[in-house]
């Protein structure tokens, strides 16, 4: 009996339990709020943005926090998606009644041609470095968003592609970013990860222990191009039109800024920035017009006196609250103890 | 041939533009080896500050005196620029660096949104434009001047950067910093100089763009900005000749582009050029290699 009771609280205080919880917990809550209408279609989609959006952010992370280069046309790579599933999604729908299957069959061809266009401007793209990359991402960019544009036979170019399945609830949209987070954690704390890491602190000296450069950068651009694929496929079917100058430079800088903001490094942070990002200038309706001086401002002065963001590389964690909590309260007891004496 | 002819001085006009804007690139990049996004955003004050001296005072200012003034006050907005953002990260790392143009960039892009709202302003040419006839072909004189005045800056800042103690300061900190304190060179001052004249001249590229294209809007610094720095690069960033040859040629494809394949194609076929230089000669026509050491 007693062993088993100790068994019950090894497994209550593990780690993956507690996390496999919450996210069940705030998945429910939001459910339920949704269901009982609590939530109302404006919120409703704003929701989904904002998984949209940490879809797109932790997998920019990948390139630009974990790998440390400087990627400005994450905004291409869903476009290529978004039109992508947009297309399987509207050629599919007589033949797959079930909306979930359709989301994935769309989202499995999106993140595919995502990652192939990631691996042809990565393969020779990350020989530069720095800046030299960032421009080149940039013109990647630009040029999708061009080609998006002109090839309006299947595109239907600058007047936008509309009759879009619109199946995106808010079920699917948060299972699939769950997924997406997952992977990119457990892929990050995995020895391939590791390597990754190694490159953004010190490329030569990782060469020199052995880590193939060229592979894992390029490992590390096309995982992020295929994510953004599937973000750009998310998007495609939660308004059901998609137009060309949704995917422009502003977009990309927009998700390099959340990225930026949360910590370069930190899933956890980019999560945490895009509920902010995309929540706060919806809130001050009256402060629209503000909002890229806003976004900008917060840029700079981030840069200036806080380079590393908010959460910096570490990662928030809610089996270390307790710690956290058991160590705080013992601090302000020895506070109080020295008070007295 | 005439069509080709034709092309061919539009493409110097555009051009020149183009390797005004581009010097400024290429000048701060040499000297602090930072892309400063915002130069495309001061390129467009320039214009709105020749259009607000132009159209909104009760006098009429001589046309030289607008350009100059509207040059001083972009080159002033410069110096501010670089005192408040990058002044202080000049030891931090460069993407850091690199990271807070885009911000600046898209500040001053919201900011002249704010200020002169969105609705473009129709910049009327502020001189006249009957044309004149050179070797049997009517060539606007805008674009006579905008090639002609674009040159003559060139040649003053090669005067002043080749010839002048403040230009051997300029080159002397863009080939090491420290030696060139050693040297007795401030150079904060040195810096604020070399942001001024880029400022100066961007704002000159903007008026004329501006006056060729009649439109003054808050977004119209980012493709024209972006443009130039790709011929920065295509010339060899860090060089001001190269900047110059740049443009020139930068303009001289644009304009064929439009004009003998179609004028959809136009930015593919520039980024796509952007792409291949990076790729294959990352060093630009005139520039140097650079070596990296472990």
């Amino acid at each position: 009996m007693k062993l088993k009771l100790t068994q019950l609280k090894n497994t209550l205080l593990d780690p993956r339990f507690i996390n496999y919880t919450i996210i069940v917990t705030i998945f429910l809550t939001m459910f339920l709020l949704i269901q009982t209408n609590a939530v109302n279609r404006y919120i409703y989609n704003l929701l989904i943005m904002v998984l949209i959006m940490i879809v797109m952010s932790t997998s920019l992370n990948i390139a630009t926090g974990f790998l440390g280069e400087l990627v400005l046309g994450h905004a291409g790579f869903m476009g290529i998606g978004a039109y992508t599933a947009a297309i399987l999604g509207i050629a599919l729908r007589p033949y797959i009644a079930t909306d979930l299957l359709l989301f994935g069959a769309s989202a499995t061809g999106a993140m595919i041609l995502a990652g192939i266009a990631g691996l042809l401007v990565g393969t020779p793209a990350l020989r530069l470095r720095g800046d030299y990359l960032g421009i080149m991402t940039l013109g990647f960019g630009e040029i999708v968003r061009n080609l998006i544009t002109n090839l309006s036979s299947i595109t239907n170019g600058a007047q936008g592609l509309s009759g879009i399945p619109r199946i995106m609830t808010f079920s699917i949209a948060f299972w699939t970013t769950v997924m997406i987070v997952t992977i990119i954690f457990l892929f990050m704390n995995s020895r391939h990860g590791r390597a990754i890491l190694s490159i953004r602190e010190d490329e030569i000296a990782s060469e020199s222990v052995g880590i193939n450069i060229t592979r894992y950068k390029l490992l590390a651009f096309v995982l992020a191009s295929m994510f953004a694929g599937i973000g750009g496929a998310m998007f495609a079917f939660k308004d059901g039109f998609l137009a060309p100058n949704s995917f422009n430079f502003l977009k990309s800088v927009e998700i390099f800024v959340i990225v930026v903001l949360g910590g370069m490094g930190s899933l956890s942070g980019s999560i945490i920035s895009s509920i902010v990002l995309v929540f706060l200038p919806e809130y001050l309706r009256d402060f629209n017009q503000y909002r890229y001086l806003l976004y900008s401002s917060v840029l700079i002065i981030i840069m200036l006196y806080r380079p590393q963001g908010l959460m910096g590389t570490k990662e928030f964690d809610f089996t270390k609250i307790k710690a956290k909590l058991t160590t705080l309260v013992t601090t302000i007891k020895k506070r109080l103890k020295k008070g007295r004496e | 041939m005439e069509l080709f002819i034709r092309q061919l001085i539009n493409g110097l006009n555009t051009g020149s533009i183009y390797a005004l804007v581009a010097i400024g690139y290429t000048m701060v990049y040499g000297i602090i080896k930072l892309i400063n996004f915002a130069h495309g955003e001061i390129m467009m004050f320039g214009a709105y500050f020749a259009f607000l001296l132009a159209f909104t005072l009760s006098f009429n200012l001589p046309f030289l005196l607008v350009i100059v003034l509207s040059m001083s006050f972009a080159a002033i907005l410069g110096v501010l620029i670089e005192r408040v953002a990058y002044k202080k990260l000049r030891q931090a790392p460069r993407i850091s660096a690199l990271i807070t143009a885009i911000g600046m960039s898209l500040f001053l892009q919201h900011l002249a949104q704010l200020i002169f709202g969105s609705t473009p302003y129709v910049m009327k040419p502020l001189i006249d434009t009957t044309p004149v006839v050179l070797f049997n072909f009517a060539i606007p004189k805008l674009t006579l001047l905008t090639i002609g005045l674009s040159i003559l800056f060139m040649l003053l800042l090669s005067f002043f950067v080749l010839k002048t103690k403040p230009g051997k300061a300029m080159r002397a900190v863009s080939q090491d910093k420290e030696a060139a304190i050693l040297m007795g060179i401030n150079v904060d001052n040195v810096i604020s100089m070399t942001f001024a004249i880029g400022s100066a001249l961007g704002a000159l590229g903007g008026i004329f763009y501006a006056m060729t294209y009649s439109q003054i809007y808050p977004t119209m610094g980012v493709l024209p900005g972006l443009k130039a720095f790709i011929a920065a690069v295509f010339g060899g960033i860090g060089s001001i000749g190269g900047a110059m040859l740049g443009g020139y040629l930068i303009g001289i494809i644009e304009t064929m582009t439009k004009a003998y394949i179609s004028s959809k194609w136009v930015d593919v076929i520039v980024f796509g050029l952007l792409i291949v230089i990076l790729l294959f000669k990352p060093s630009g026509i005139l520039g140097k290699n650079t070596k990296e050491k472990v």
